[in-house]
């Protein structure tokens, strides 16, 4: 079995701040690392492979210090990394980030390809779907539990107020949440054995893509404007028996008339 | 309560067989990183720091370093995993510094050797599968008469007697091991008769430069602490970090540091590279626990009242240091050592 995990390098910390003047995001100073729930991606692939035997490939599209990241999912116990890295790339939104990595796993061999939910940057939560929908495979997203029977994948989904359990052909595309597993940390052995390990390089032209949908140019979203929310006052905790709580806070929003 | 799951845990991700080869289940990496992982652990809990650097730079060392083919694939792949804990043995009532002093006797017996005897102050050996034990073949031959021993938690007449109550590294378990007429099969010999007192000095070397990294860590991590604290802490309407007196006092807490840290890296790279490491073993045990020791009750000091209470970890970081200037050799010791190159 072949399993490509999809890998973003984000910063370390939810509250990214944003460049007032030109609407980017301030990645000076954070620490980067791999985005928690591209984590929990490659744990369950670990375990597929730990299991049933697998190859794991993670690739990432990112400037090249993500290879870092890449580096990172090796000590894990990956096997193969790919770093898709060119300055067309440049301006990606969700959907040319969606088509670019699609055609970069199009060239690869795959049973399975996963990818986290959500990056704790971009947040869009577009991109796994998004690579599905270019190579046309089923997909489940928000997955909290993965069995394989050798053939074939029972998946459970979370939904907001419970579950659904889902059969899946493969190939297929699934997207992981925290609550999947637990990451492993590296191996120590790993962590040198990855020093040696070459990341595999890939440009543009060495992907499945049709060039006008790459970086600004295949980017049909606009950035309008982008500003930090404006914080309002700190929350207040009332520790009190479930009761009387619920009596205080009606209290509070009939003081405010909202009720 | 020392955290032994987590301590199992370093044991699974390779941490504790770091140095060691991959043929007995280590991670094949070089005593650099492995002091850098001292060094981390120790800015959280220096107690999991020693528990860390007895078994890995003292017992295993020593099995790696001077034990049998046989005797290190019998023992290294349950230690580099954590399957099994070590402790390493050569203190006793009578025998601190003067390690010659060693009262414990090892008597021959056909295939076995029958040990009796008590150390003291033993890192580890209330929770440790596997002991190196140091104990006389000859008495008459002083320091040339000791020898070194693996000896197993399961092997008949071994127990462990009072566990310590110590002022710092309180969760580190440190006891007595009593030997009353302990059966060592002879195969489980370390070195040939006689050779234990080099063993034990030898491998204290490096076990030094874990002290040192210990201690290094716990001068960061109350650092850490420190610059945290002094950014929220407000007097005279400011953050006390704005006071030029204090700011300047980090800066030199903050030299301090980076010349222990130059000083055990160094130390480390010569025992990578194959170079003599004695020496400079020493002088880094003997800078960084100083170190330790006056950045801790700097940063007590920086935290006012709070520093003398429990609920800040600074006041625990203090009391960790204190040992690290005393155990693998006392700073006395190190001096002896430093000055004993110079006058040769
Ligand atoms: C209009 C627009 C312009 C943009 N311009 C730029 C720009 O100039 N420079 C820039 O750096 N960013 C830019 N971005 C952000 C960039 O498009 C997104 O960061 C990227 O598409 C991922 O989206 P996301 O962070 O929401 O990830 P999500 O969709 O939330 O991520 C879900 C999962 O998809 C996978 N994934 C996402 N991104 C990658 C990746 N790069 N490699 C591998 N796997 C991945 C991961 O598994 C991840 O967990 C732009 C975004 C928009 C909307
Ligand atoms: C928490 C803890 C953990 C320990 N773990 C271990 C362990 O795992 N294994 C192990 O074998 N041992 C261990 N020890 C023992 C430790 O290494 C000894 O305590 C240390 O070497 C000092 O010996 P001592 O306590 O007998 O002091 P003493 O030797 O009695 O020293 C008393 C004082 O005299 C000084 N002194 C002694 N001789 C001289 C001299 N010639 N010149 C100048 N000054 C001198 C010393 O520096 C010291 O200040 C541990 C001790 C403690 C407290």
């Amino acid at each position: 079995m072949n399993i490509v995990v999809c890998v973003k390098q984000v910063p370390d910390t939810n509250e990214v701040k944003i460049d007032p003047v030109k609407g980017t995001l301030i990645r000076d100073g954070v620490p980067s690392i791999i985005n928690p729930d591209d984590k929990n991606a490659i744990e369950e692939a670990l375990r597929l492979k730990d299991k049933h035997g697998a190859n794991v490939t993670v690739i990432t599209m990112g400037p090249p210090q993500a290879e870092v990241a890449l580096k990172e999912a090796i000590a894990m116990g990956a096997d193969d990394a790919i770093l898709i890295s060119d300055r067309a790339f440049a301006g990606s939104d969700t959907l040319a980030t969606s088509r670019t990595l699609a055609g970069a796993i199009t060239k690869l061999d795959f049973d399975i390809v996963m990818a986290g939910r959500q990056a704790i940057d971009g947040d869009t939560a577009q991109v796994g779907p998004g690579i599905a929908e270019s190579l046309n495979l089923p997909q489940v997203t928000y997955v909290e539990n993965v069995e394989f029977d050798g053939k074939n994948l029972k998946i459970r989904k979370a939904l907001e107020d419970g579950y659904e359990v889902l059969e899946v052909q493969t190939p297929c595309l699934l997207t992981a949440i925290d609550s999947l597993n637990e990451p492993r940390y590296m191996q120590m052995k790993n962590i040198f054995t990855a020093y040696d390990k070459e990341v595999i390089m890939w440009n543009a032209s060495d992907i499945d893509v049709n060039p006008e949908h790459l970086g600004l140019k295949g980017s049909p979203t606009k950035v309008k404007k982008t500003w930090t929310k404006e914080t309002k006052g700190s929350g207040e905790i009332v520790e009190l028996p479930a009761k009387e709580a619920a009596a205080v806070a009606i209290s509070k929003l009939k003081e405010k008339h909202y009720i | 309560m020392f955290p032994i799951d987590q301590y199992k845990k370093m044991g699974e991700i390779g941490l504790l067989g770091l140095p060691f080869g991959t043929e007995y289940e280590g991670a094949g990496g070089d005593y650099l990183s492995y002091i850098l992982a001292v060094e981390e652990i120790s800015k959280v809990d220096a107690s999991v720091g020693i528990s860390y650097s007895v078994q890995t730079s003292l017992n295993m060392s020593a099995i790696s370093t001077y034990g049998s083919e046989d005797q290190k694939k019998k023992y290294l792949p349950d230690l580099c995993t954590g399957r099994k804990i070590g402790s390493f043995g050569l203190t006793e009532p009578g025998a601190g510094t003067d390690a010659a002093g060693v009262r414990t006797v090892a008597v021959k017996d056909g295939d076995n050797y029958i040990l009796n005897g008590q150390k003291c102050f033993i890192t580890n050996s209330p929770i440790a599968d596997t002991f190196v034990i140091f104990a006389m073949t000859d008495r008459s031959k002083g320091t040339k008469g000791l020898s070194a021993f693996i000896v197993e938690k399961a092997f008949p007449g071994i127990s462990i007697g009072k566990i310590e109550d110590k002022m710092g590294i309180r969760s580190a378990q440190v006891g007595e091991i009593i030997m009353e007429d302990c059966v060592v099969p002879a195969e489980n010999l370390m070195g040939k008769e006689g050779k234990g007192f080099g063993i034990a000095m030898k491998t204290l070397d490096g076990g030094r430069i874990g002290v040192a990294a210990q201690a290094l860590g716990i001068a960061e991590g109350a650092m850490d602490h420190t610059i945290a604290y002094m950014k929220e802490r407000k007097q005279f309407g400011r953050a006390i970090h704005k006071f030029q007196y204090l700011q300047f006092r980090m800066a030199d807490m903050k030299a301090k540091i980076e010349q222990a840290r130059y000083l055990v890296y160094k130390a480390a790279m010569d025992k990578n590279n194959g170079k003599p490491y004695a020496e400079s073993a020493a002088l880094a045990k003997m800078v960084a626990s100083d170190c330790a020791m006056e950045v801790t009750t700097n940063c007590v000091q920086m935290h006012g009242g709070y520093g003398f209470i429990k609920d800040y970890p600074v006041e625990r970081m203090m009391r960790d240091s204190k040992i690290t200037q005393i155990y693998e050799g006392t700073n006395e010791v190190m001096r002896m050592v430093i000055s004993g190159n110079m006058f040769r």
